[in-house]
């Protein structure tokens, strides 16, 4: 009898030490709660107090676009908005990883890093181009895409789910990319009510 | 004899050799500081066990510099491979039988 339990808890280590040896699970659920919290207001205070509301622009215009007076408002808005929803997402998933004696900076929490930082390099210069060239429109759309591209890739490194959450951002990414007017209200279906959802689910399935 | 009669093998009767080779299972590489991590062993303890799975050739290391600190990584030999699934086989075997 104690031989057989002796089995059973060898092979619930191995598969154990097999998760956390390859993939980070100290991300939290409510640092996605609270990143779409932020996401939400920041879209909120950008449509209502700056007014910002990318339009169909990008592809009717011959000339180039220009910026709008409010642009250096929007731009610090969503700067904030990323820095805090980062800030958040470190701080949650460094309580997180103590708790389960972890370290937050581990081989796995690099790898997961290692893999989203291209896709989102690449959307973030891609982003400072379209800001050059006053295609504010498409901005939305694109962040969503290579975001989706990002968590679909570091899916494999973490919980599942984060794949298929990458897989609806970049659905949300092209609908907005096809109908331009609607970029806005995508980017906050996208990080704003799909972080909450996604941060809720998380919570319950995997910190109770 | 590596392999006992239920075939178990003997090199993985310890926890720590067990989780060693988990680890290195599913990771193509890992290093010294890593292993250790996921492991909480000490140094001394770490390296005695590594060594006894290097014996066997079930494990093998590679070094290198990261610019001037020695860097060891280690990795699953193919041996160590198929000794891990048999003996991962053999204990579901055990289990069923004694149901």
């Amino acid at each position: 009898m104690e031989k057989e339990k002796d089995y059973i808890r060898d092979i619930a280590e191995i598969r154990s030490m097999m998760e956390r040896s390859s993939k980070f699970l100290s991300l939290s659920g409510w640092a996605g709660v609270m990143a779409g919290i932020y996401a939400i207001i920041g879209v909120y205070i950008a449509h209502k107090l700056f007014h910002f509301n990318p339009g169909e622009t990008a592809y009717t215009s011959t000339t180039p676009g220009s910026w709008p007076d409010n642009f250096t408002n929007v731009f610090s808005l969503a700067l904030s908005v990323l820095i805090l929803a980062i800030g958040t997402a470190i701080f949650f998933s460094y309580n997180k990883a103590n708790k389960r004696n972890e370290k937050l900076w581990n081989p796995t929490s690099r790898r997961l890093l290692v893999n989203m930082a291209i896709p989102l390099v690449t959307g973030g210069v891609l982003t400072f181009i379209l800001i050059s060239k006053a295609l504010l429109d498409l901005i939305a759309p694109f962040t969503l895409l290579f975001y989706g591209l990002a968590l679909y890739n570091a899916g494999k490194f973490t919980y599942g789910e984060v794949r298929v959450l990458g897989l609806i951002e970049i659905g949300l990414g092209l609908i907005g990319a096809y109908f331009t007017g609607t970029g806005l209200l995508c980017w906050a279906i996208g990080f704003g009510v799909l972080h909450i959802i996604y941060g809720i689910y998380i919570h319950y399935k995997y910190e109770q | 004899m590596k392999v006992s009669i239920d075939g178990l093998y003997k090199a993985f009767e310890s926890r720590i050799r067990l989780g060693i080779m988990s680890a290195l299972a599913v990771n193509d590489t890992l290093d010294f500081n890593s292993l250790k991590e996921f492991l909480g062993v000490t140094d001394g303890n770490l390296a005695s066990h590594l060594k006894a799975l290097e014996k066997e050739a079930f494990i093998s290391l590679e070094k290198s510099f990261v610019g001037r600190k020695p860097n060891t990584k280690y990795f699953i030999t193919k041996e160590g491979k198929k000794a891990f699934d048999n003996h991962l086989r053999a204990l579901e075997q055990l289990i069923k039988s004694q149901k």
